[in-house]
């Protein structure tokens, strides 16, 4: 059976329309190349709407001491100095006219009392610097880039999903998709394709992604040829929802403990002052009158005197602590941390904190101005992802680029929060703005009609089968496992099994059966969707099991301290030979001198601060 | 009380467009859940390609719009304890699409009129330099309008639309929210207010406030975008002393 396409000829292609994807489109459209943009959602739908606290920047307007050396330390010590020193460098440098441009396009940030973008404080950061709006910030993002992008020219194709990359010889020179509507399929030729797919946190149960991160990006990287690098950090944010069930998950914003948010156990205990680790000693309150001073100085609007509580510590640490506290016996009721904003009272809550408000009392009946909220874990975000040129976002497979979540780099072993939707920003304009140029050297490829329909064959692989397990279930158990065996502890046990459960669910996949209509259906989707959360779980695995230390979002029972000799200059890389998922090491890069100069500069500044507020350090 | 272990049904539309109709379904419930959930089980445990579109299962993204026992809702924001409370005992729980918009599958329908429609909107225009200076209560008034999730919810309530079809003539209450905030952005310069009056036909909002009633943003649709923006077209074209201002300075009135 012969399967009719259409075909669609582009400079530039982005894959995803989140905001890394939205800006890297913007960029290329404005740079003159014919962009299309593929979206598996409706445009504004992606995962970025529910990023919540910020968007970090070193603009100093909430703190005249901030800078873009300190948003880079801070940056890098957050990421336990795994992260690539010449993206972090971009990044804090480029991320203040990045927001600045967002409020030209119609952001509407919180405002400082001299009119300016507000800022607020967030883990690992050591001045406020995330620019908001209220703890919808991402919903802010994404529409401003939305609205900026559809008066730019660009194609739009909403509810396509791409599940293969075209390739001629060693480069990229396309992609094949189908439709999520009527199960249409569609092959585009493109000069460059640009990566803005987001995540892998679906393979866990208990997540904060929305469920397009199934790693479709990470995985089509892989499959085209493409090296990847840090899979084994997968940060757990510290606070998710834990109760009811079937809102175990979903995020609470690290805004709160920004705006001055305790951590307590089931004693009452402000248990992070004992979480303290070697490498932050100094940095954080040491006493509950220093932490509370710091709030009540924040709170009014003045530069913090004193040091930040140590709730603010950054969210590995948090995690840790949560999960530990819990294995202690004292957690809550439903196996989480209390998390109490309630002495900043309630109109203070509802003007900055109006979506957790609102989203407590709709769903778990607690009223956050009045009781504590019970939080836990869950997986946010992946650090590891493509490998890309600092400058130009180009992976290691020639017109192919990524950024955003699926590219890596930038966060190392952790990220800090808010220093996402500015990597959205900063690196979607650079992966844009050279995809476009690259573009302009290049003839339109020859869409090659065997590799489409060999594409195609795979798509409509899961109607072959007549009658077998419902998709979703396998999914749903995929899901399970990861969570029990490749979560925030692993060992190497538990590991190796899930090596073994993966090859299990590769083969139950195979025999997933979606029923028989290709419209909108959501088991044909998810049944090809299992290929890749297959593929990004091992990949995953495969580099947790072999990082034996904790580091950042890494944390194995069977070697709990960081491995500073080996592992804290070394980098996984996970690439595809053959058909089969491999891993090698490589060493970190050596940091320039001059950077090298800043960090210093700031950790003295750090030390002289530390000195003035703690006395005996 | 918990719903925990209860047994409950369910009556959902199925299939496409003139032929689709209700099927009935049966599932055990669990503690804390919404109606998403409920909607996810079927699919998961008895009919795969169950079509339902959702994104974030937060309340964030506006994806999973649908008529829950008649009312337009977010299905992943309304708690089945609620629902069950509303509905008869022993009777199903009744799931539809959104009825303005045309059906494409089970609880999907299309929704695309609202990007053509938002796409005919101009973009703010404001000072070519960075760092606008504008403060907290300029900012408040066109923040509101952008917390909409774009559920579309509205539309699908609104008599205009829903009842009299006027696609061609009226921009709808999303849309008409999203003009609210460009034409009160304190720093945006563009004139919008003929294409108000024409082409988004904001005259034919006749204010009954369903919009309002059923936005999950508890945005003031009504109140604070439509009535602000039915002013201004009054101003423009009803007010004399406006038009003899206009004519003199050739400059915009500000509000």
């Amino acid at each position: 059976m012969t399967e009719d396409y259409k075909k669609y000829e582009y400079d530039v292609i982005v894959i995803g329309a989140g905001g890394a994807g939205l800006r890297a489109a913007i960029e290329a459209a404005r740079s003159g190349a014919k962009t299309a943009i593929i979206t598996k959602s409706l445009l504004g739908k992606a995962h970025t709407v529910m990023a919540e606290g910020g968007c970090a920047a070193a603009l100093q307007n909430a703190d005249p001491r901030d800078g873009w050396k300190v948003h880079f330390h801070d940056t890098m010590k957050g990421s336990k100095w795994l992260a690539n020193w010449q993206m972090a460098e971009y990044h804090a440098k480029e991320a203040p006219d990045r927001v600045r441009e967002l409020e030209q396009w119609g952001a509407v940030f919180d405002r400082t009392p001299k009119n300016l973008i507000n800022q607020r404080n967030f883990g690992g950061h050591t001045f406020p610097r995330l620019a908001h709006v209220g703890d919808a910030t991402g919903l802010e993002l994404i529409r401003t880039l939305q609205e900026r992008g559809i008066h730019e020219g660009i194609d739009i194709f909403m509810e396509y999903t791409v599940r293969h990359l075209l390739k001629e010889g060693d480069r990229v020179t396309g992609c094949v998709a189908y439709t999520r509507v009527d199960g249409d399929f569609h092959a585009f030729s493109a000069k460059s394709v640009v990566l803005a797919t987001g995540g892998i946190t679906r393979v866990w149960s208990v997540c904060s992604g929305s469920w397009e991160y199934t790693g479709d990006g990470h995985a089509l990287a892989l499959w085209a040829g493409a090296e990847l690098r840090d899979m084994e950090f997968v940060q757990f944010h510290p606070t998710g929802m834990v109760w009811p069930p079937s809102v175990r998950g979903i995020l609470v914003t690290e805004g709160v403990r920004g705006e001055g948010g305790r951590l307590t156990n089931s004693e009452g205990d402000r248990f992070m002052f004992d979480y303290v680790p070697e490498m932050f000693a100094g940095d954080h309150a040491e006493t509950i009158e220093e932490s509370d001073q710091w709030v009540e100085e924040i709170v009014s609007g003045k530069l913090a005197t004193v040091r930040r509580p140590p709730e603010l510590l950054t969210r590995d640490v948090v995690s840790k602590a949560i999960n530990s506290e819990v294995k202690a016996g004292r957690g809550s009721p439903h196996g989480g941390a209390f998390l109490d904003i309630s002495h900043r009272g309630e109109e203070a809550i509802l003007k900055k904190l109006p979506s957790m408000h609102h989203q407590f009392k709709e769903l778990a009946g607690v009223d956050i101005s009045k009781e504590p909220m019970e939080v836990g874990p869950t997986a946010h975000y992946v650090m590891g992802g493509v490998i890309v040129n600092a400058e130009s976002q180009e992976t290691t497979i020639s017109g192919l680029y990524a950024c955003g979540e699926v590219a890596s780099g930038l966060h190392g072993a952790n990220r800090l929060g808010g220093n996402s939707l500015s990597d959205l920003i900063v690196f979607g304009k650079r992966a844009g703005e050279f995809a476009a140029k690259r573009s302009k050297d290049l003839a339109q490829p020859v869409i090659d009609d065997s590799q489409v329909k060999s594409a195609i064959t795979d798509m409509l692989e899961p109607f072959n089968n007549e009658g077998g397990e419902n998709p979703g279930l396998i999914y749903d158990e995929l899901r399970e496992m990861m969570q029990a065996k490749v979560g925030i502890i692993r060992t190497k046990d538990e590991l190796d099994e899930a090596i073994e459960d993966l090859k299990t669910f590769d083969t139950r996949r195979k025999s997933a059966y979606p029923g028989s209509s290709r419209k909108y259906n959501s088991g044909w989707h998810q049944a090809l969707d299992l290929k890749n959360m297959v593929d990004v779980s091992y990949v995953a695995t495969l580099a947790a099991l072999t990082r034996e230390e904790s580091r950042g979002g890494h944390t194995r029972d069977d070697f709990p301290v960081p491995d500073d000799e080996y592992w804290g200059e070394t980098l996984n890389i996970i690439y595809m030979e053959d058909g089969e998922i491999k891993i090698r090491q490589e060493a970190k890069e050596e940091m320039r001198d001059d950077l090298k100069d800043a960090i210093n500069e700031v950790k003295a500044m750090i030390a002289e601060r530390a000195a003035e507020a703690g006395g005996e350090n | 009380m918990s719903l925990k272990g209860k047994i409950q049904k369910f009556t959902i539309t199925r299939g496409e467009g003139e032929t689709a109709e209700l099927a009935d379904y049966e599932i055990e419930l669990d503690e804390g859940m919404v109606v998403l959930d409920c909607v996810h089980r079927i699919q998961h445990e008895q009919e795969p390609d169950l079509a339902v579109r959702w994104n974030c299962k937060a309340g964030k993204c506006g994806s999973c719009s649908a008529e829950i026992n008649g009312r337009p809702r977010l299905m992943c924001m309304t708690r089945m304890s609620d629902v069950v409370d509303e509905t008869e005992d022993g009777k199903p729980i009744e799931i539809r699409p959104m009825k303005a918009f045309p059906h494409v599958k089970d609880l999907v329908t299309d929704v695309s009129w609202n990007y053509e429609m938002a796409q005919k909107i101009k973009p703010i225009n404001g000072p070519d330099e960075m760092n606008w200076e504008f403060n907290q209560n300029e900012a408040d008034r066109v923040q509101q309008f952008r917390e909409c999730i774009e559920c579309f919810l509205c539309v699908n309530t609104c008599h205009v639309l829903r009842d009299h079809s006027l696609f061609d003539e009226f921009a709808g209450p999303r849309n008409l929210v999203r003009l609210a905030q460009y034409e009160m952005h304190p720093l945006d310069q563009e004139d919008r207010i003929p294409e108000i009056k024409k082409e988004f036909g904001v005259e034919y909002c006749n204010i009954t406030r369903c919009c309002t009633e059923v936005c999950p943003a508890g945005i003031q649709i009504t109140d604070d975008a439509i009535i602000q923006l039915k002013e201004r077209v009054v101003d423009r074209y009803y007010d004399p002393l406006q038009r003899i201002w206009r004519t003199l300075t050739r400059q915009k009135v500000r509000y």
